[in-house]
Order: structure tokens, then sequence, then C-alpha cells
């Protein structure tokens, strides 16, 4: 049963703003959204909010309309923008209210994410000593996935192109210019084996969207798309995760597999019926191992798949067709929701220059990030 | 000699000619961590036993880090341009894998699988020309 709808989404582009602040970015974002959905500010019955760097996102109220409106705050890592749409989805579900906002929004400054490793529960040794870093995580991970089922670099160089080609067709994109295989290859290795331009940026930028019970959503749009899953889940023991500095022998599953499955049985959908998707791409080598864990591919599969050009906008699995992270970089609590616009947008086909072909019904979006998080939304028409 | 100190206390015996990395294991499950921690991620008991690590094992996978992290929480100050790259990865000894710098020129051979053993580095300088020690992996010479 089809119990919430999404009647608008709204995007601030995503980049670097001097002189423009998260909030307001939020806040033109929230407009859009609403625009969108044809509602006013007014109509909104409750809104939940993701931000790393603004402790109280909330406070876009100020530009929007201080209403009284229960609004509350979420920050969950990369994750936030997943929490957002899942508490906001569930406060729905829940029969209280009929319309609400999820929005994210960030500004970061450039360059790695630096941080207390006290307050990610690991000890301070372990940032004293250069080791408190997501990059080299990503590296190692698929250091070994690429040694346990014959990746090969011009693979990884093969998702980072085809993300800056797809970005190039996003007006909202932050990096527009499309780059070879080559170079990409051949730009500074950052974390053996993912060169410079295999890797997202922390920058800025906003997203939203507003939700509304399904019976509803037809008195504000024709083509309503359903929220059928939203699920996130955390690490469990044996699972290789970012700042852990131990793994057990024992193995588990990512959170990213255990949010899969989740989503997959509530939507009653199957990888097989998704039609359009967008992968958590901190840097080209999650983007081929979350293929797999989020059961689109095999292990391995990705190799051939990718030189067949299979996820490519036209191909049989188009993954992150606005450029995904790689392409629109990474503030953390809008990420997830500008793949919901993304996703939205293709269900409509709307998409303009990077529309996927035909008919697409189902879309699925993964968020995965520290300290161990997955958040999986799946939608439909 | 220069003065020396340990990065973090009880995070690996030293001055030793043989250094071994602590841990601890749980009372209840036999689950071992590292660092030492007393509650078990396992089973949620808050009884632990310090233990040492095993001191070799083989490299499970590896990167380079070849931009200098922030500081903090980094504690190197070197200027940026006199940043020296290091390795890291993932050792897998008999209790599990641990993630450790890896120890050598930056631009030896790593393998997945090759044999390692845990040594003594030191990484950084304190203001007072205090040199800070962290553990770490080399290679085993063949
Ligand atoms: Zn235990």
């Amino acid at each position: 049963m089809d119990d919430v709808a999404i009647i608008g989404v709204g995007l601030h582009p995503f980049g670097r703003f001097p002189g423009t602040s998260a909030i307001e970015m939020g806040a033109k974002a929230a407009r859009s959204a609403l625009a969108d959905a044809g509602i006013t500010w007014k109509d909104v019955q409750f809104a939940f909010a993701g931000s790393y760097e603004v402790d109280n996102p909330d406070a876009v109220v100020n530009y929007l309309g201080l209403t009284g409106l229960p609004f509350t705050d979420v920050y969950n890592g990369c994750a936030t923008a997943a929490s957002a749409l899942s508490q906001a989805a569930n406060t729905i579900r829940l029969g209280e209210y009929d319309i609400g906002m999820a929005m994210g929004m960030d500004k970061h400054l450039p360059g790695a994410f630096a941080a207390d490793p006290v307050q990610y529960g690991v000890p301070s040794w372990y940032g004293e000593t250069g080791l408190f870093l997501t990059p080299k995580f990503f590296a190692m991970k698929i250091q070994r996935y690429m040694y346990d089922f014959d990746i090969t670099p011009p693979t990884l160089a093969r998702v980072a192109a085809k993300n800056y080609r797809n970005g190039a067709r996003n007006p909202n994109a932050f990096r527009r210019q499309e780059l070879s295989e080559e170079a990409i290859l051949q730009s500074p290795m950052v974390n053996d084996p993912l060169t410079q331009y295999m890797f997202c940026s922390p920058n800025e930028g906003a997203a939203a969207v507003v939700l509304c019970r399904a019976e509803i959503a037809h008195r504000f749009t024709a083509a309503p798309i359903y929220l059928k899953a939203s699920v996130v889940r955390t690490r469990r023991l044996g699972a290789f995760e970012v700042h852990s500095p131990w793994v057990p022998p024992e193995r588990a599953d990512s959170p990213t597999v255990d949010a899969s499955r989740a989503a997959y049985e509530i939507a009653g959908l199957g990888p097989e019926d998704v039609d359009v998707v967008q992968l958590q791409d901190t840097d080209a080598g999650a983007e081929v191992i979350h293929m797999a864990e989020n059961g689109f591919c095999k292990d391995g599969e990705q190799e051939a798949l990718l030189s067949a050009g299979g996820t490519e906008i036209g191909g049989s699995l188009p993954i992150n067709t606005d450029g995904g992270l790689i392409s629109n970089g990474e503030p953390i609590g809008a990420s997830g929701l500008r793949q919901i616009h993304e996703l939205v947008l293709q269900l409509r086909r709307a998409s303009g220059d990077r529309q996927v072909p035909g008919t697409p019904r189902v879309g699925y979006s993964q968020l995965y990030g520290a300290p161990g998080t997955a958040g999986v939304a799946i939608v439909s028409t | 000699m220069k003065p020396q100190r340990c990065v973090a206390q009880g995070l690996f015996e030293w001055p030793s000619d043989e250094p071994t990395v602590s841990g601890s294991r749980c009372d209840s499950c036999s689950f071992v961590t590292f660092p030492a921690q007393d509650a078990c991620p396992r089973c949620g008991a808050v009884a632990t036993t310090p233990i040492q690590l095993a001191r070799t094992g083989t490299l499970w996978t590896w990167t380079r880090q070849r931009f200098q992290p922030k500081n903090p929480p980094y504690i190197g100050t070197e200027p940026a341009s006199e940043f020296q790259p290091y390795g890291v990865g993932f050792i897998e000894l008999p209790e599990g894998r641990i993630e450790a710098r890896i120890a050598g020129d930056i631009d030896q051979e790593l393998r997945i699988g090759m044999p390692m053993e845990l040594t003594v580095v030191p990484f950084a300088t304190d203001a007072d020309g205090t040199e800070v020690l962290t553990y770490a992996f080399r290679p085993i010479e063949s």
C-alpha cells in the first residue's frame, strides 16, 4: 500500500557560494520545493532538516516564515538526508499530519573532513597519528575489492568519467567539465588506487522534498511519486567500516546491504524492477562496490558492465544520472535529498538532456558514510 | 638521542626489542577488541582483560596517505612541502584485522597477503623536540 507521496522537490545548486549561508541555501531549496508542489510554507505542518555544519538548520524559518510548526533537526553522518526523509515519512505514517518537508543544507570548507575522533568513539591517537581520514578507508576498501574480484583501475576511471559526463548535462552540478578516462587515471594519486579526479569534494548546497499522505497527493499533482521505502541501518559487528581501527575475524555484510535488503522487502520490489539508480560515489570505487551491495550485479560483474556502458544514461542500469557526488560534491545534509530530487525528475520524465530513455517507473537511492551508516530509499510512479 | 614518547599510554608495550600492541578480551564471550576497551561490542559485557596481540600477520589491504592530514587532529606540524607520505594498511592477525601505518619507504612494493611484523616508528615531533612514536607494521624481509 502506498502511504506517503512526494509532491514537490527543490534544490539550491551544489558548488561554492561565498556570501551565501547554508540556511539561505536551505530557504531557496525549500521555496523551490514548495513552488513545485504548488503550496506555501503555511501549508507545511511539520519539517525535518539535516546539516553537518549548522547546529540548528530549523532557523530557516527566519526566511520561510515563523509559523510555529514542529521542526526537528537531524544529523546522521552521510546518511543525514536519508534520516530526515525517513523521519518525515514516518511522521506522516503516524497519522497526525498530512503534509511535511524534509530538507538538508550544508556549507563545508574545501578539503577532506577534519573532526575529533573521540566524537566518533575512537581514541585521540587515531587522529593524532594520521589515521582518522575517510578517503584512505575508501581506498583500502576498493583495494581489497579489486584484489578479490578482479576489478581494474580503468573501471574506476570509467565510473568517474561517466559521472563527470552526466554532471556536464546538469545545470545544478558543481563540476560540469567532462574528463577523459585517461585524464582521470593520470591525475595525482591521492590514496592508492584512487586518484584526485576519482573523489568527490565536500562543498555547499541544499535540497528539499515535500511529502504528503498518499491519499491526498492528487490534490497537488496528477503524477505523484510514491516513497515505497526509506530505511537507515548502521554497521554490524564484523563489517569493514570507516573510522574503525579493528575488524574481528567474523564477517558481516555492510550496512548498505542490510538497508538495501530491508528496503526491497518493504517496497515489495527487487533490483530487477529498478529503472534509475543513485549510489553513494564518495569515490569511483565506492560506486563500483555499491552496485553489488545494492543487488544490481554480482561482485566482479562491474568490470564487464562498465566496459559495455551499462551504467550510462542510455544503458540497462543508469547510475548517478545527475553526476552523483563526484560531479555534485557532498554537502552532507543535502546529498541524499539531491538524490531524491534527481529520481523524482527522472520518473516525471523532466530531466532534460540527461533523461533516461523509456518510461522509468522505479528509482533507487543509497547513501553511505561515517561512522558506518547507510540509507536506502525506493521511489516509484 | 632525542627524547621520545609514545603517542598514547597503553597503546603498545615499549621500549622493547619485540614491541606488542595492547588489546582486550571479553571475560564473557572471549571477543577481542583493539584498542583495549572495558565493554564488549559483541555481547555488551563490561568485564574485559588486557591482552597483547600477535606481532606478525599478513597484509589484508593497503593504501598510501599522500596528502597531509589536517592538524588537528593530526599532530604532525611539518610544512606541507616537507610532508612525508606514509603507507596505511589492515594487517590480518590471528585475533582480527588491525589498522596501522606501514613502516618503510613509501615506494616499497606492497602486496595483499605479504607477511608483516610489528615495529615502532617516530612520526611527529613535539614543540620541545620530543619525538612521538606510534606502532606500525613493516614487510618481513624474505
Ligand atoms: Zn563479549
